[in-house]
């Protein structure tokens, strides 16, 4: 067991768990904070071992349109890049929505907006749930709070992508990306045969056998009235993830005074303020949302039931605090704290906040 | 048990990897560990630093305001990080290069001739070490063996002849607090 314990970054962890997930490609462009993602699928070789492609594409357009042929043919491909890179790759994202292929995308968020800066954020929410492309298309969202889910989320985005046949992104930041902890990885699977990605993808592009019906990817509908019924079959599937696919943590929610809404690598900094506010009789409960599309609504508004307070903190100017607000509507006072641009706040500064707005608002001069 | 710790200094001084060995004599030692490098254009110069958390126990934040220990190689760091040192705590620092000296009497401030003790040898790539050295005699945290097994795992092999000349500045830096 010790052995299978390893130290590692987590887009390190990324790269190692495609692999052993059984990825058929990966196609990116380097970019910091994700860069060890590509360096360090191109350092194992895989396509010496498990037969896996890895291409340094010549930008982030090519990476999501090599990811939407691969997808075509049935293959479970993915990619990663940060903030201004995915930005590039949206049209190819809606692309990938609109055909109904899996992908797996990770974006290692970086302060923004435009070029921005190198360091952490969480400033891509609303692209990653709220769309980013163009058209009405939801990804499916899951958010890393460690290395550990770095690993894990790898199988889970191909398996729910598989599974609804929509790609799925993973949405971390430059923290969880160039932290190390300990990582128990997935085992080696082995790559699909092409006689089961025919059997799991009957729909897929790879040759006619059989004589088979011809199948046909695209995005493209001219007749509106056929491209109303592709949305509508859309939708459905997006009222059944939402059914079936809120994943979130809660902490510490029972007896808890005030909430605090926060995800990925913020919740473990919030989790800390948490643990120094109960030193101090200070009850403060932590809901981490893991899926931030489907939005896990019906927790938060129950863990806010008999709280004074909720505060959002993410590492932007405010973003997944809609959701919260829609969530609890006006039944409890909602607030923000968060840093931009690359700087991430530490927990004496969440419980700073907390305080402001909600114990002590009017501190006696 | 927790040890907060931080690591800084200038790009290419060995913070990071400091931060990278004693996190593997962790993983060696069976602790909980995180590594949070300020990552970035510092590996060419400028100030780099490194939030490594030892503990019995799970780790929330891997980003801290304050530490239970400070090793401080630069003017800069020392600067910055000094006031950010708990109570009680400790400051490890290099004088090597510092023009103003650690003020703080509330916690325990550790001189360690490191720079110095490097030009005697002649062997500047185990300046880290000697500073770990020192960072261990004051933190016992995990033992010298595991930080032994540990250099095994962080360091490629074809480096690892240089193990024992790492130990001997480790243990270096041990004797060098006084």
């Amino acid at each position: 067991m010790k052995d299978d314990i390893k130290l590692m970054k987590g887009n390190e962890a990324i790269a190692h768990a495609a692999i052993r997930y059984g990825a058929d490609g990966y196609f990116g462009y380097p970019i910091t904070p994700q860069s060890e993602v590509l360096e360090t699928l191109e350092a194992l070789m895989p396509w010496e071992t498990t037969g896996m492609v890895v291409l340094q594409a010549e930008s982030e357009v090519a990476s999501i349109n090599m990811v939407y042929g691969g997808a075509a043919s049935g293959k479970a491909v993915m990619t990663s890049s940060s903030s201004p890179g995915v930005s590039l790759m949206q049209e190819g994202i809606s692309y990938l929505a609109a055909s109904e292929l899996p992908a797996l995308i990770v974006n290692v968020m970086r302060g923004g907006p435009g070029l921005g800066t190198i360091h952490p954020s969480q400033s891509d929410y609303f692209q990653a749930t709220k769309g980013g492309g163009h058209g009405d298309y939801h990804l499916i969202v899951l958010a890393p709070s460690t290395v550990q889910e770095m690993a894990d989320f790898v199988g889970l985005g191909f398996d729910l992508a598989f599974k609804y046949r929509t790609p799925a992104m993973i949405l971390a930041d430059g923290i969880v990306g160039q932290m190390m902890e300990k990582v128990v990885l997935p085992p080696q699977r082995p790559r699909r045969t092409d006689e089961e990605v025919r059997r799991q993808c009957p729909w897929a592009v790879n040759g006619r056998e059989g004589g088979r019906k011809r199948n046909v990817v695209t995005s493209l509908e001219l007749d509106s009235a056929m491209m109303e019924k592709n949305n509508e079959r859309f939708q459905r599937t997006y009222r059944e993830i939402e059914k079936n696919e809120v994943r979130y943590e809660a902490k510490y929610t029972e007896d808890a005074d005030y909430l605090i809404v926060a995800f990925g690598s913020i919740a473990r900094i919030c989790l800390k303020a948490i643990e120094e506010a109960r030193k101090e009789g200070i009850k403060i409960g932590l809901i981490r949302p893991i899926t931030l599309w489907p939005f896990p609504y019906e927790a938060i508004r129950e863990a806010a039931r008999n709280v004074k307070g909720i505060l959002c903190v993410e590492i932007n100017a405010g973003q997944m605090i809609e959701d919260v607000r829609l969530a609890v509507s006006d039944s409890v006072p909602v607030t923000h704290f968060g840093r931009m641009g690359g700087i991430v706040p530490n927990p004496q500064e969440v419980l700073d906040s907390l305080r402001k707005d909600f114990i002590n608002p009017n501190p006696q001069k | 048990m927790t040890d907060e710790i931080i690591i800084a200094g200038f790009g290419g001084q060995g913070v990071l990897s400091m931060g990278k060995i004693l996190a593997y004599a962790a993983l060696e030692n069976d602790m909980e560990v995180t590594w949070m490098p300020s990552y970035g254009p510092e590996q060419r110069g400028g100030t780099a630093n490194v939030t490594v958390i030892l503990s019995d126990e799970a780790i929330s934040s891997p980003v801290l305001d304050t530490y239970d220990t400070a090793v401080i190689l630069n003017q800069q760091s020392l600067d910055k990080f000094e006031s950010k040192v708990k109570p009680g705590g400790v400051l490890i620092y290099d004088p090597y290069g510092i023009h103003h000296a650690p003020t703080r009497t509330d916690i325990k401030v550790v001189p360690v001739e490191a720079m110095e003790a490097t030009i005697e040898t002649g062997q500047a790539k185990s300046y880290n070490m000697i500073l770990l050295g020192a960072l261990l005699k004051m933190r016992p945290d995990v033992p010298v063996e595991a930080v032994v097994r540990g250099l095994k795992k962080a360091l490629p092999e074809r480096h690892h002849h240089l193990i024992p000349a790492n130990e001997a500045a480790i243990r270096k830096g041990m004797e060098l607090v006084k």
